[in-house]
């Protein structure tokens, strides 16, 4: 058992590590990356990884090392960004509905079911669609379309703190409800809704990724690995690397997220200590 | 069950209003006449499909008559004509793609149940064990795992470098030619990884929520009764436990639907299967608004029917429901 969590809490320190590693890479990209991320070597286009380029160059003979560098510039800014919009929302509106509770709690909590029930990567298609794709445009979206969830647990957390005493003890002594909700409710419900901002982060990562892989996300000549893939999947036979390379940073980002997300949620969460 | 399933019917309707609604503000969200954006980007457009436009959203009139006569519309699944060359009705477009869309989810769907069903049981069952590791491991690569990169590795293995399988389409170039098994055979080689890849993601999720869902009812005070009785571990897990385990896992699945239908996109679009995912992707190039908005609207119908299927699951599988 005391293995198990250790174990558990390891795969988290882990997860973090990786995400502060993944955070200096992309401050550091303009040092770290061998050329210019726009720069076209025309000798080498399609080059697999060598001395010259060491994971390859793209279909344009774009070096590949350096457009993923600048490229998780780019994932980790649309992660932050769009969970910040999310969080903000999803806080606000679980606030309203968990503290006044009535007609605004059956509206607000409505709404999340019908959010919920559209298919989430349609709307963001048609939202994008309307409105254009860019990376301001798709932070915003994915920030918009993916608040639910921390609606839901504010709300949930709200109504189980509304009739603690020391709610009750400052109403009694004429606080205001904003000040009720923002000093002393907000701050008691925090610990559910860093978890899911973490998680959050890494599904937003991979939404971006999806959307640019579409081409419909960040639009070339911003480097971003979903674009990148979208070169791979156009020479799938003949540059291995244009898709492996970007899809592996991906997948070890969102990874990194999770396992954070994870150990947070089980350091945070002292019910599930005994549990599992 | 009857007054469990009208009280759900009635919430879905209510959902329903509200989606229509949400649709209604989309297509009002670009600034200015939603006309002025299919005009202005949009070179090809007369001055007289510019008027037909207008009145075909009704612009003349209050908002409020706007929506409804939108919602009467959208009832009869009329949804305009597309604005492509072509300028078919898009609920022609949407109809002759959607049973691919359709019955590529359900074969996922079905995957997803008889994979993840008995992987979650069996890692329940041998909590820490190796296996139970290893497939802890599997969940968390599942979770991270983008679809898109999947289906493209796996073309590349399997299609590319193995040839066993093809990698694009539905049917192959011969599929006329082929005897009838020959077709079956066919088509099931196109659907291998596009049902996969679909169902990836799922899988992981699903056998996650099956292993604690298991891991809880064994916890409980019948299962200690059931094994006090003396009876075989084997009828207790598969009798007593897994029919309590399964309920929240049908909910689940439903729940899963709106994922399911919005991943086609991705999927169909790396397979290139003629389905509603990639008609959707097509219509977001070309801003074809009318089309966009008949996808979304079916889409949130479709992903509703689903809930509603699992809550009549749900309600035949749980007889505390049925009684009610």
């Amino acid at each position: 058992m005391l293995r198990e969590r250790f174990t558990r809490n390891r795969l988290a320190v882990a997860g973090g590590v990786l995400v502060a590693l993944l955070f200096i890479v992309a401050l550091l990209a303009p040092v770290l990356a061998p050329y210019e991320p726009d720069y076209i070597d025309r000798y080498h286009v399609l080059e697999p990884p060598g001395r010259l380029h060491p994971l390859g160059t793209d279909d344009i003979g774009r070096d590949v090392l350096s457009r993923m560098l600048y490229g998780a510039r780019v994932s980790l800014s649309v992660g932050f960004v769009a969970v910040g919009i999310s969080t903000l929302i999803g806080m606000m509106m679980g606030a309203v509905a968990g503290y006044y509770g009535g007609i605004a709690d059956r509206l607000i909590m409505r709404f999340v079911d019908v959010m919920l029930s559209i298919p989430s990567f349609f709307l963001i298609l048609a939202v994008i669609a309307f409105v254009g794709p860019s990376i301001w445009n798709i932070m915003f979206i994915i920030g918009l379309t993916s608040w639910m969830g921390v609606a839901r647990l504010v709300r949930a957390e709200f109504l189980s703190l509304k009739s603690r005493e020391y709610i009750l003890a400052a109403r009694a002594v004429g606080a205001s409800d904003t000040r009720i909700i923002l000093r002393h409710m907000l701050p008691n419900s925090l610990a559910p809704v860093i978890v899911s901002a973490v998680l959050g982060v890494a599904s937003a990562v991979l939404l971006e990724s999806s959307l640019s892989f579409l081409g419909i996300g960040v639009q070339p000549p911003m480097p971003s690995w979903g674009n990148i893939l979208t070169a791979g999947k156009a020479n799938i036979e003949i540059a291995w690397w244009l898709s492996v390379f970007p899809g592996a940073a991906i997948l070890v980002t969102v990874l990194s997220y999770n396992l954070l997300g994870e150990g947070l949620r089980d350091a945070l969460d002292p019910r599930l200590w005994e549990r599992r | 069950m009857f007054l469990y399933l009208g009280k759900r019917l009635a919430e879905i309707l209510v959902t329903l209003v509200g989606i229509t609604l949400l649709s209604f503000f989309i297509i009002h969200l670009a600034p200015g006449k939603p006309t002025d954006v299919l005009t202005d980007l949009n070179p090809k457009i007369t001055p007289e499909a510019r008027e037909r436009l207008e009145k075909y959203y009704g612009l003349d009139k209050p908002i409020i008559v706007q929506y409804l006569l939108w919602v009467k519309r959208v009832v009869r699944l009329d949804f305009g004509d597309s604005f492509s060359t072509d300028r078919r009705p898009v609920w022609e477009k949407i109809r002759e793609r959607l049973p691919v869309t359709v019955s590529i989810n359900l074969l996922s769907m079905m995957l997803i149940f008889l994979v993840a069903v008995p992987v979650g049981i069996t890692s329940a069952t041998r909590r820490y064990s190796l296996y139970d590791k290893v497939t802890t491991v599997g969940v968390f690569i599942g979770f991270a795992m983008p679809a898109f990169w999947l289906g493209i590795l796996l073309m590349m293995l399997f299609g590319v470098y193995l040839n066993w399988l093809p990698i694009s389409g539905l049917r192959s170039m011969n599929y006329e030619t082929l005897s009838a098994g020959g077709k079956v055979m066919d088509l099931a080689k196109h659907l291998v990884l596009p049902v996969f890849v679909s169902a990836f993601g799922g899988i992981a999720g699903i056998s996650r929520y099956m292993r604690s869902s298991m891991l809880e009812v064994v916890r409980q005070d019948y299962i200690v009764t059931a094994r006090a009785k003396g009876l075989p571990e084997s009828k207790v897990i598969y009798r007593h436990a897994l029919r309590n385990a399964l309920l929240p896992i049908i909910t689940l699945l439903g729940l899963s639907v709106p994922g399911l239908i919005g991943g086609s996109v991705i999927f169909e679009q790396i397979f290139s299967i003629p389905g509603m995912g990639r008609l959707f992707w097509m219509s977001v190039m070309q801003r074809d608004y009318p089309l966009i908005m008949g996808l979304l609207t079916i889409g949130a119908v479709l992903t509703l029917i689903g809930n509603m299927l699992a809550d009549l699951c749900y309600a035949v599988a749980d007889p505390r429901i049925r009684r009610r």
